[in-house]
């Protein structure tokens, strides 16, 4: 079964954000990739463009599909991992460390209690199969 | 020597060709042309017209076609294409004609091109048919446009917002995008059809359009069309009708009847031309008369004079859109079609209808022990949409393992994960050309899948083992697009 880290919250459009001080890192869950299948490329947002909450900020695309990435937060992004670009197969081998997709300065923390906590997420992830 | 290219056969000085002596004085092409624009080497194949024989027909048998065997790939409509079509298409009086020659040399092609619009308007319960659009893609493009210059023409050149459900074709939102509109998605409901509260919640003043497939992606009809499609024109908007599922509804009911405005057909589905290796196909659009004045030019018409009918091409349209196509679209795929509705007559186009329908859901309800039914096994239309998620996880076997397993067995699989709304899809298209025989030998090859997805389920995962090539590596193929071959010569044999 796909791993859900206890210490990350979780939007239902199966993004992961882990919090460390006021920014936030973003990524596709390994549920996620699993329904995806191999990911073959990444359109990510420039540094600094500016996401309100569940706004799209790019795009996955897998062999089966392209699916749209929403930011579980708002704010500015302050970092883009385009470093992954030629080597798109650490999202699914590695979504939640060298897969992260962007680091985004959280504008208003409040914005996280609308977020799931892992257990939450592995229930909804169960009743919902796909991405 | 098998799998070889016909670069790999090419030995030097080999030829197919028997040239006669060149009887005018030679030019020197450099001297000509400038050194600077010769190649040095100019690496084609030197074979010999047996060699290209071989190559070419053991490459067709390679091929698989609905000619070879069943096709069930969903929402493309695989049907058997009658080879009456091929010998009405190849008459020289069609065959031979030039775009160009005078309207009156032409009246039996301008004819048939008129009888077909108004077939397919009353087939869909439109008024006007145009059939410049090359593809169902193309059809819903010029229907945005249309849809666009009529708002505009109306003074409400503000409704910027096309309404499309999130199970729809993604040449759906691209169209509607690529005429500046933009697109709100809304979702289905648990029965696997448009929610309509969301659609009320989407639906104000600034809606050009709804665009819904019917029966929609997932093989069922929209059983609140009526209903939708008040609630859209209750804002001012159009309702357009991906017509990309129409073969399920032929003879039975009508879009037009429903209250949609403007559909796309894709002659290249339901009327049985040929889907050809990308092209050409055929997406006529069929409107209500309040859209009839914004159709391409030029737009054959007709005139009579007494006894006399006679048919022109108008382009003096001053409310046209203009023309989307050269000349008058893709013709001799007009002639087939207008074959196959004469051929079979409103009798058989109904039985149509009713046997794809039939032949889907024989399959759904021989099936549906052994594999999910999306949307819990409703009556289907034509199409059924299984899910491959009992055996996902049983035992990891996923919907491209079932269908790289059912090429094993000499089957073209079913569309896989569309769409995308149902996990693990495998959407199974029969259409009304294929015998129970046929349906059975199907059906049978999938219930033995299910079991070998139990019992062994590493067979599925590595499959096909039956095939010219085995598992490609996908993931490989995207990543390293090369779509160049360059040949390596070292055969100087």
């Amino acid at each position: 079964m796909a791993s859900v880290p206890s210490d990350l919250k979780y939007s239902r459009s199966h993004e992961w954000v882990r919090v460390e001080g006021d920014v936030a890192t973003i990524g596709i869950t390994d549920h996620a990739q699993a329904e995806l299948g191999d990911i073959v490329y990444l359109d990510l947002p420039e540094v600094g463009r500016i996401l309100q909450q569940d706004a799209q900020f790019g795009e996955v695309e897998s062999v089966k599909a392209v699916s749209e990435l929403f930011s579980p937060v708002g704010g500015e992004v302050v970092e883009s991992n385009t470093g992954i670009a030629d080597t798109t197969e650490v999202v699914n081998q590695d979504p939640f460390g060298g897969g992260w997709l962007i680091k985004v300065r959280i504008a208003d923390t409040a914005e996280l209690a609308s977020l799931l906590d892992a257990a939450d997420y592995e229930k909804f992830a169960n009743e919902h199969g796909g991405h | 020597m098998p799998h070889q290219t016909i670069f790999e056969k090419s030995r030097r000085g080999r030829t197919g060709a028997n040239l006669p002596e060149c009887d005018v004085p030679r030019v020197d092409a450099a001297e000509t042309l400038g050194a600077g624009a010769l190649r040095t080497s100019l690496p084609l194949p030197e074979v010999s017209e047996l060699d290209v024989v071989r190559h070419f027909t053991g490459l067709s048998h390679r091929n698989y076609s609905i000619d070879a065997g069943f096709y069930p790939l969903g929402s493309c409509t695989m049907k058997y294409n009658p080879k009456v079509n091929e010998k009405t298409a190849a008459m020289p009086g069609f065959a031979g004609l030039h775009p160009l020659q005078p309207e009156e040399t032409a009246q039996g092609a301008l004819q048939l091109i008129y009888e077909l619009q108004s077939m397919l308007a009353e087939i869909c319960g439109m008024d006007a048919t145009t059939l410049q659009p090359s593809a169902g893609a193309h059809g819903e493009l010029l229907a945005m446009m249309m849809v666009k210059a009529y708002h505009a023409e109306r003074g409400e050149a503000h409704r910027n917002i096309v309404v499309i459900p999130d199970a729809a074709h993604g040449t759906n939102p691209a169209s509607a995008a690529r005429c500046n509109f933009k697109v709100k998605g809304i979702p289905g409901n648990d029965s696997g059809r448009t929610d309509i509260a969301a659609l009320e919640k989407a639906l104000d003043g600034n809606v050009a359009a709804f665009m819904l497939t019917n029966p929609n992606t997932v093989g069922l009809f929209e059983s609140d069309i009526r209903r939708i499609c008040e609630l859209v024109h209750s804002v001012g908007g159009l309702v357009y009708c991906d017509g990309a599922n129409m073969n399920a509804m032929l003879g039975l009911t009508r879009p037009g009847d429903m209250g949609f405005d403007v559909m796309h057909f894709n002659l290249h589905k339901t009327f049985s031309t040929p889907h050809g290796g990308g092209g050409p196909g055929c997406g006529a659009v069929s409107v209500k008369k309040i859209l009839e004045p914004y159709l391409p030019t030029p737009h054959v018409v007709k005139s009579v004079v007494g006894d006399q009918a006679t048919y022109t091409l108008d382009a003096n349209r001053p409310q046209s859109i203009g023309r989307i196509h050269s000349f008058y679209g893709a013709f001799l795929l007009a002639v087939r079609a207008y074959t196959y509705i004469r051929t079979l007559g409103a009798r058989g186009i109904r039985e149509v209808g009713e046997n794809a329908v039939l032949n889907a859901n024989y399959i759904r309800a021989r099936l549906a022990d052994h594999y999910e039914v999306a949307f819990d096994n409703q009556v289907c239309m034509h199409e059924v949409v299984l899910s491959a998620t009992r055996q996902k996880v049983q035992s990891g076997v996923r919907a491209m393992d079932i269908s790289k397993r059912l090429m094993d067995y000499g089957l073209h699989p079913p569309t896989n994960y569309f769409p995308l709304i149902v996990p693990e899809a495998l959407m199974i298209e029969p259409t009304e050309t294929e015998s129970k025989q046929t349906l059975d030998h199907f059906i049978d090859v999938m219930i033995k899948i299910a079991e070998e997805a139990k019992d062994n389920p590493e067979l599925l995962k590595t499959a096909p083992h039956n095939t010219v090539v085995s598992r490609l590596d996908e993931t490989y193929a995207v990543k390293n697009l090369d779509l160049r071959y360059e040949p390596i010569f070292t055969a100087t044999e």
